[in-house]
């Protein structure tokens, strides 16, 4: 051990020599840089054709250029960019200025006359477009220069009018993201071509290229104009520039930094819609949303009629046509958008979903026009009875209008539709539409259970997630329910769990939905055992949901006879323990429940509570004793109590607070009662159990550090130093731990907590420098480790630099104070500099963050004790399955570690092993075999579902393997 | 002005017996051959004498296109071609001549061997008539000859069909077949582009349906079919071997799966099973589902569903039966039903149609007591569902196409006339619409564009005048020569063209007096007008020219003293007939009066 330590000593201690080492070299290669330009010119001279330059070049693209050569490198290309006859030698040297003015730190302003020259007598197309990008790239450079904008500005005007569509749209580009932000504020007073004298209004130029006969600069006029970010990434933009005004976003387009369109362009952008080309279409479909979230309100009028209405609503209808586009990219952006167009009517969003609806419902109905709908819902066909769709009534043909149809369908069409990415668009757009609008959501329902029954497994997974998230607003009909329920049977375990989930949170209507549902559900746990602890879960929720409707079925649930006694259940059967966790947790809250219940029922119960307390809730029992009093006083106080422990809590924190020096022994008591309450609070109450134990912890390693510093040990004769060593060191060992823990085990922590935790692990360190100190051990190890510390200090500063002035005087802070001197003395002085000021700072005070969770994971599979062990044979692969449930994790993906130690059995048996696994966070997989070799494994992303927030679930297989163990 | 006709001599106003003439730029096509299910006689068939009273069609059809595979578009190929006699190319999908012999022989089967007809196409005259044919690919443009191409697309409705449009020069027609435009298990929906034909030829079976969400329809036959199973009874399925068949095999075969049920399924066998060879060669014509997981799987390699057995009707417990024929008419699928009808745990859904007449169609209406021949009656206490699986695009459907190509004009065929008159109506509030009944003609006349070729030099100058770009919305004169030559069209400048024809130039110039009195001599005169218009005209090339003559750009000003009167002299303009075309010509309108107020005042 001691070796091993000594080794990684002198590891770290080689690091540390290493790095100015490295700092040596790198210099070096600073004085060689210089030479680059002169370098690149040397071989640009020397290339005798283009096929060489371009080879000089290409070399050259591959490395990077500092900061101050770059000037030197433009220079030189520049001056070789005039002299090539080559069209792409200059196209690659047009693109490489563009590259080296993005380097970091360089200015570009001092190439810009120079970039813009070179267009002039520029012959090729090809290498004219790569000069306007690489102007564009030097325009996003300078944003605060408003006359080199200007000048870009008027260059690409001036080549808006070539023949080779490249040119054009890197025009356009150019105007998008350069065109004056500032125009439309001064729009209304005179429009921005008198104020600025040359500027002209950008908008109204890019939007004359909405007609270019080619397709591409077509698109590239729209996506100037609006930007190339989808709704998904707008909508919290727009909502900051509502609240904040106009923000200017550099490296965006018009409307991605705050130009505020015009109107004007709505009747163009809609009449892009019906372009030959899709991509035309798709920016199109772009545009007119960003047109209707920048005016709803205003009306437009309807065409062939003089009727008006809200823009919003309008572009809701045109959007809706395009779901029945012929280029399904095009019906994917239309359904994605749709679905964030939260302000339009609703009589618009239900025709969505109703496509018997022919008639125009874009002018108000009367009465008149109502009845004859009817008429025209009878003259259409569902394919469901035979024979319904024969003519029933002449009806006037002028009410059904087939082309016009506005926003009619759009859903079924979607729902319906070939590809399954515009039906998974279709039910995500219904989903974000349903959760605002209750009577949508009502009327979605049908169509999304219909989703249950698609052909692709994502689709209906997602429709079932989408249900779930809407089933707020929604109560379940019997029938609904049922086809709901059909899905139970689905041999996919996801859909399955997904479908448990959504039980979870949904209202029925009826005590014969509670029955089917249990049904049901039994009918799944008969059929897919596995399925035992989410079908629980799911009538725990059921039957603390509808406790009314649960009252009238228990006799029938328990078999319980008036006259008769009926035997005992099994007490292991599944289903018997299904049925009881739905009738516990409806009874209570009805508490006459409890009376209909048989002897066993009230034996079981008992057992239950204990075994499976998560699904069986504390029930106040007649003529029982009050076994969980406590536990019943808590949940009979609600959510009161929480409140009283918040407070509880952090009352014992501002207890402890007034704790200032670490010496007496009274304070000392304070500090373990204080740990003891908050652990017993974090038992007793879970909503806190994450911030009482974090609390705990942190107070524990204060004692620890308190009693490590007791003024009497460190008086001690130097025999005793040893044996007040061990405790001290063991003392300062155990704080690093804990404060690792603290630091990652807690989700919700902010920075403030993170620089206190730092700060105890800081002075857990100085403690062990000055045990190191004191054993004496070697000057060149204490130096080392002097060192170490200080860099520490320093990282420690420049991390939480905003935390600082919360750390008055801290140990830090005077640390801090003392840097100077510290940096420049001697270790002994430092050492003792560190004893002084370790013990006599006080204690920090810990502010309790708003939310704070512990992480948590709880393994399903493989139970711990399992009686029959795997057995594999040596070089043969075993799979294992995991399934664990993961909560309040940041990034499971990156941050779970599963700890799967294999165990020889007593007689060394080769082929027998048990397993046993525990989680730690914040690493990975992790097979430990019996002669201490370790295999890490790294779950696949796929392997983790979300089924809720804050919580993730790993259902992986390990892949066991390992050669004959001699 | 050229015409386009278009004759159907059958499915105009009918269903059944498609078969339409098309005429367009000197190019007679026959688009489908089919036959009608309703008639044994002469009806049958269409009638070709409509082309030719006798003789052979080869001279008078320069190809025939087959859009999918059912009798009623295929039917009347093997007569056509080897009867009547027709030996010119024969177009149709890789699938549909894959299938189409299988299904022909079947038929030819059923009319000579079981009911006896003579004079009737042979099996030998399938395999001729088959060898005629062109197979087509989605989306690949054949050349038939020179002047007319051809182009498929994806129509959906059953395996292989296809939309054809015909082309001949910029005249277009596109026929569509049958068609879906709601996607189902094994096909994907129909599709076309922007192509603008002259006239769009569609199908109108559902010209008044706008038909709910195929997902309702799809979840109430899995939910009758599996809760018939759970209650342990069986269930039988009438079908018609090819098409419908495959997409509700694949939706209980998905779904058999999906919820591991274990109740047999069975088809009962025949046809199908070559057929169904098919479907699984031709993954790239079903639909997205697939043919994307065909690699893992293929899905007509059904894994739930076999064949059937005579002997497996009696078997006990649950089962799902298709059977053919789909409207219980006869053979299997009435067999199995005569056996199940008097037990109420079972059920037999309908998929489809049901014609007039058949037990399928007595049952619908819901009659319980059927009389069967020999006087025998059975009871039927099975329980008898309808689920329409029809893939035939609705009225919505139909529209939709319409958006999709933007074609000039519009006609209907395959439909009843009744509702192809309330389709009709919609459409004529857009554009021109005809539903010629059998053996009418519709003309539509059409406005080709004629393409030119144009010189480079003369183009690029053009250009270089007005706008800064072309713009291809709105249509710019310009000046040139029509050459017309063997059959070629140019556009060349004027100059070219007189080089070309050996032609002098002939310069057409106008002239202008104007008389003024003026004392000064002749230059003077020339001096002074040259200095006022100097002043006057500012922004205009003015030069003094030593031959004395005055240019205002291209306008020559010359200056003459009578004979008679030294003080009078008279003022020669001349400008050239191009003028009046330039801006010079405007220059000339608005000053031409100053002239007159200038020189009277001298």
């Amino acid at each position: 051990m001691a070796a091993h330590l000594k080794k990684r000593v002198y590891e770290e201690f080689s690091k540390v020599v290493q790095i100015p080492h490295e700092e040596a070299q790198a210099k070096k290669l600073r004085l060689s840089k210089p030479s680059k330009s002169a370098a690149l010119h040397v071989d640009l001279c020397k290339a005798t054709n283009s096929t060489d330059a371009l080879q000089y070049l290409l070399q050259f693209a591959r490395k990077p250029v500092e900061v101050e050569s770059v000037e030197g490198v433009i220079r030189i290309l520049l001056e070789h960019y005039y002299k090539e006859t080559d069209n792409s030698v200059r196209l690659k040297i047009a693109s490489l200025l563009g590259l080296l003015s993005k380097t970091n730190g360089f200015s570009p302003d001092c190439i810009v006359d120079d970039a813009i020259n070179t267009l002039g007598n520029e012959k090729s197309h090809q290498v004219l477009a790569q000069l306007l990008d690489t102007l564009l790239v030097i325009g996003s450079q300078l944003p605060e220069s408003p006359a080199v904008r200007l000048r870009l500005i008027e260059v690409a005007c001036k080549h808006l009018s070539d023949t080779y569509f490249g040119v054009r749209n890197k025009c356009l580009q150019l105007l998008g993201c350069l065109g004056l932000v500032d125009a439309p504020l001064t729009k209304d007073s005179n429009g921005p071509s008198s104020s600025s004298g040359g500027a002209r209004d950008v908008q109204s130029i890019i939007s004359n290229y909405f007609a270019d006969q080619d397709p591409r600069v077509r698109t590239a006029a729209i996506k100037a104009m609006v930007g190339h970010s989808g709704p998904q990434i707008l909508v919290p933009i727009l909502a900051e520039r509502i609240t904040q005004g106009l923000i200017s976003v550099f490296q965006l387009q018009l409307h991605d930094r705050g130009m505020k369109i015009h109107q004007i362009i709505y009747d163009q952008a809609c009449r892009l819609l019906s372009d030959d080309y899709e991509q035309v279409r798709s920016a199109a479909v772009q545009m007119v949303w960003v047109l209707s979230q920048l005016y709803p309100e205003s009306i437009v009028p309807i065409p062939s009629s003089n009727e008006e209405i809200r823009l919003v609503d309008d572009a809701f209808g045109k959007i809706s046509h395009m779901v029945s586009d012929g280029s399904w990219m095009v019906r994917v952006q239309a359904a994605k958008t749709l679905g964030s167009m939260l302000q339009v009517s609703s009589h618009f969003l239900e025709q969505t979903l109703d496509k018997k609806l022919m008639s125009d419902l874009r002018r108000k109905r009367t009465a008149h026009e109502r009845a004859k709908e009817l008429f025209v819902s009878g003259e259409f066909s569902s394919g469901r009875k035979w024979a319904d769709d024969a003519p029933k009534e002449k009806l006037d043909s002028n009410t059904v209008n087939l082309i016009a149809s506005g926003a009619c369908g759009a859903f079924v069409h979607g729902l319906e539709d070939e590809m399954f990415e515009v039906r998974i668009a279709a039910v995500e757009a219904l989903c974000q539409l349903a959760r605002s609008s209750p009577s949508f959501a009502e009327k979605c329902l049908d169509f999304l259970v219909d989703m249950f029954n698609d052909e692709i497994e994502e689709v209906r997974l997602q429709s079932i997630h989408v249900l779930r998230e809407i089933s707020t607003h929604i109560t379940l009909r019997e029938d609904q329910l049922d086809t709901v329920l059909a899905v139970l049977e689905d041999s996919s375990r996801d859909i399955r769990e997904a479908l448990h989930e959504l039980l979870c949170y949904t209202n029925v209507s009826t005590k014969e939905c509670i029955q089917l549902a249990l049904l049901e559900l039994l009918k799944n746990l008969n059929k897919y055992p596995t399925d035992r602890n989410s079908v629980w879960k799911c009538l725990k929720f059921l039957g603390s949901r509808h406790p009314a409707l649960v009252l009238p079925l228990v006799p029938e649930l328990l078999s319980t006879h008036p006259y008769f006694d009926t035997p005992e259940p099994d007490m292991d059967d599944p289903a018997y323990i299904a049925v009881l966790v739905l009738v516990f947790n409806a009874a209570k809250s009805c508490p006459t429940m409890p009376a209909l219940f048989s002897d066993h029922t009230f034996r079981h119960y008992a057992y239950l509570r204990d075994s499976l307390s998560h699904l069986v809730p504390p029930l106040r029992l007649p003529g029982r004793k009050q076994v969980y009093s406590l536990d019943s006083v808590d949940s009979s106080c609600g959510s009161s109590s929480v409140e009283s422990a918040q407070l509880f809590l952090q009352q014992s924190l501002n207890r402890v607070s007034s704790i200032q020096n670490l010496e007496t022994a009274g304070d000392q008591d304070l500090l373990n009662f204080t740990i003891r309450d908050l652990q017993r609070l974090g038992e007793l109450q879970t909503e806190l159990a994450g911030a009482a134990d974090f609390c705990a912890t942190y107070l524990r390693c204060q004692l620890l550090l308190m009693k490590a510093l007791q003024e009497k040990l460190w008086n001690v004769a130097v025999p005793l130093y040893l044996q007040q060593n061990v405790t001290a060191t063991a003392a300062a060992q155990q704080i690093l731990e804990e404060t690792y823990k603290l630091e990652f085990l807690y989700s919700g922590l902010e920075s403030r907590q993170v620089a206190t935790i730092h700060h105890v692990r800081l002075q857990a360190k100085a403690l062990q420098l000055i045990l190191t100190a004191r054993t004496r051990q070697g000057l060149d190890l204490l130096i080392s480790s002097c060192e170490k510390f200080l860099q520490e200090v320093e990282s420690f500063q420049r991390l939480f630099l905003s935390e600082l002035p919360h750390l008055q005087d801290s140990f830090v802070d005077k640390l801090l104070e003392l840097m100077p001197r510290l940096v420049s003395c001697k270790p002994a002085e430092l050492v003792k500099i560190l004893q002084t000021t370790l013990r006599q700072s006080g204690l920090l005070q810990l502010r309790l963050p708003e939310q704070i969770h512990r992480a948590t994971a709880t393994i399903v599979e493989p139970t711990g004790e399992s009686d029959n062990p795997l057995k594999f044979t040596s070089g043969l692969v075993v799979a294992l399955d995991i399934d664990a449930t993961l909560e309040h994790l940041h990034d499971p993906q990156n941050s779970v570690k599963v700890q799967v130690s294999a165990r020889l059995p007593e007689n060394l048996s080769f082929s027998k092993t048990s397993f046993e696994s525990s989680f730690f966070n914040r690493f990975r997989l992790q097979v430990l075999y019996p002669d201490g070799q370790s295999h890490v494994i790294h779950p696949k992303p796929g392997d983790f579902r979300k089924p809720g927030p804050n919580r993730h679930r790993l259902i992986t297989q390990v892949y066991l393997s390992h050669t004959a163990w001699t | 002005m050229p015409e386009i006709k278009v004759t159907p001599l059958g499915a105009g106003q009918d269903v059944g017996r498609s078969c339409i003439l098309v005429s367009i730029g000197g190019k007679n096509i026959m688009l489908d051959c089919g036959m009608h299910m309703g008639y044994n006689d002469d009806r049958r068939f269409p009638d070709f004498s409509y082309v030719t009273q006798n003789g052979r069609l080869t001279d008078f059809l320069d190809c025939v296109i087959i859009s999918h595979f059912h009798l009623d578009h295929c039917g009347a190929l093997p007569y056509m071609s080897e009867m009547v006699g027709y030996d010119g190319p024969i177009y149709m999908t890789h699938p549909t001549k894959a299938i189409c012999p299988i299904l022909l022989e079947d038929f030819r089967k059923i009319t000579v061997d079981k009911k006896g007809e003579t004079n009737f196409f042979t099996s030998q005259m399938i395999k001729d008539c088959m060898k005629k044919v062109v197979p087509l690919n989605l989306h690949q443009t054949v050349q038939v000859d020179d002047e007319l191409e051809i182009k498929a697309y994806y129509a959906g409705h059953v395996l292989g069909a296809a939309m054809v449009q015909i082309k001949v020069g910029s005249e277009s027609v596109v026929y569509t077949g049958d068609y879906n435009m709601t996607p189902d298990r094994h096909l994907g929906a129909a599709w076309i582009d922007k192509c603008r034909p002259d006239i769009l030829i569609s199908e109108s079976t559902y010209a008044t349906t706008i038909r709910d969400s195929k997902r309702c329809r799809e979840r109430d036959f899995l939910k009758k079919v599996h809760e018939s199973i759970e209650r342990g009874g069986k269930v039988l399925i009438p079908v018609f071997a090819l098409g419908r068949a495959q997409e509700l095999c694949i939706l209980l075969e998905t779904f058999w799966e999906r919820m591991n049920l274990k109740a047999p399924i069975y088809f009962s066998t025949g046809l199908t099973e070559k057929a169904n060879h098919y479907y699984k060669l031709f993954i790239t014509w079903t639909n997205q589902k697939i043919r994307k997981t065909f690699v893992q799987r293929n899905m007509f390699e059904f894994k739930h569903i076999k064949a059937f057995d005579r002997s497996y009707a009696d078997n006990p417990g649950p089962m799902v039966v298709f059977a053919t024929p789909g409207m219980l008419h006869a053979g299997q699928s009435l067999q199995i039903f005569k056996k199940w009808a008097g037990n109420e745990k079972n059920m037999v859904i309908m998929p489809g149609y049901c014609v007039q007449g058949t037990i399928g169609h007595k049952i619908l209406n819901g009659q319980r007591k059927l009389e069967m021949e020999g006087r025998a009656t059975l009871d039927v206490k099975l329980q008898v569902e309808y689920m329409s699986f029809s893939a035939h695009a609705d009225a919505k459907g139909i529209m939709q196409l319409i958006r999709m190509a933007e074609p000039r004009n519009m006609l209907l065929v395959h439909g009843e006339a009744a509702k192809m008159e309330f389709l009709k109506g919609k459409i004529e509030q857009e554009f021109n619409c005809y539903m010629p009944a059998n053996g009418e003609t519709a003309m539509v006349t059409t406005n080709p564009s004629v393409p030119v070729d144009m010189s480079l030099n003369l183009l690029k100058r053009e250009m270089a005048l007005g706008g800064p770009l072309p713009d291809p919305k709105k249509p710019r004169t310009m000046h040139g020569t029509l050459i017309m030559k063997e059959n070629s069209l140019k556009l060349v400048s004027s100059e070219q063209a007189l080089k070309e024809l050996g032609l002098n130039e002939h310069q057409l110039r106008f002239t202008c007096r104007v008389q003024l009195q003026d004392p000064h001599s002749d230059p003077d005169t020339l001096h002074r007008v040259y200095t006022h218009l100097k002043s006057v005209l500012k922004g205009y090339t003015i030069q003094h020219l030593p031959d004395g003559t005055v240019m205002v750009e291209s306008i020559v000003i010359k200056v003459s003293s009578s004979a008679e009167d030294v003080n009078a002299k008279v003022l020669l303009l001349s400008w050239s007939y191009q003028v009046q075309q330039s801006p010079t010509y405007l220059f000339f309108r608005r000053f031409r009066p100053r002239f007159g107020i200038f020189f009277g005042n001298v």
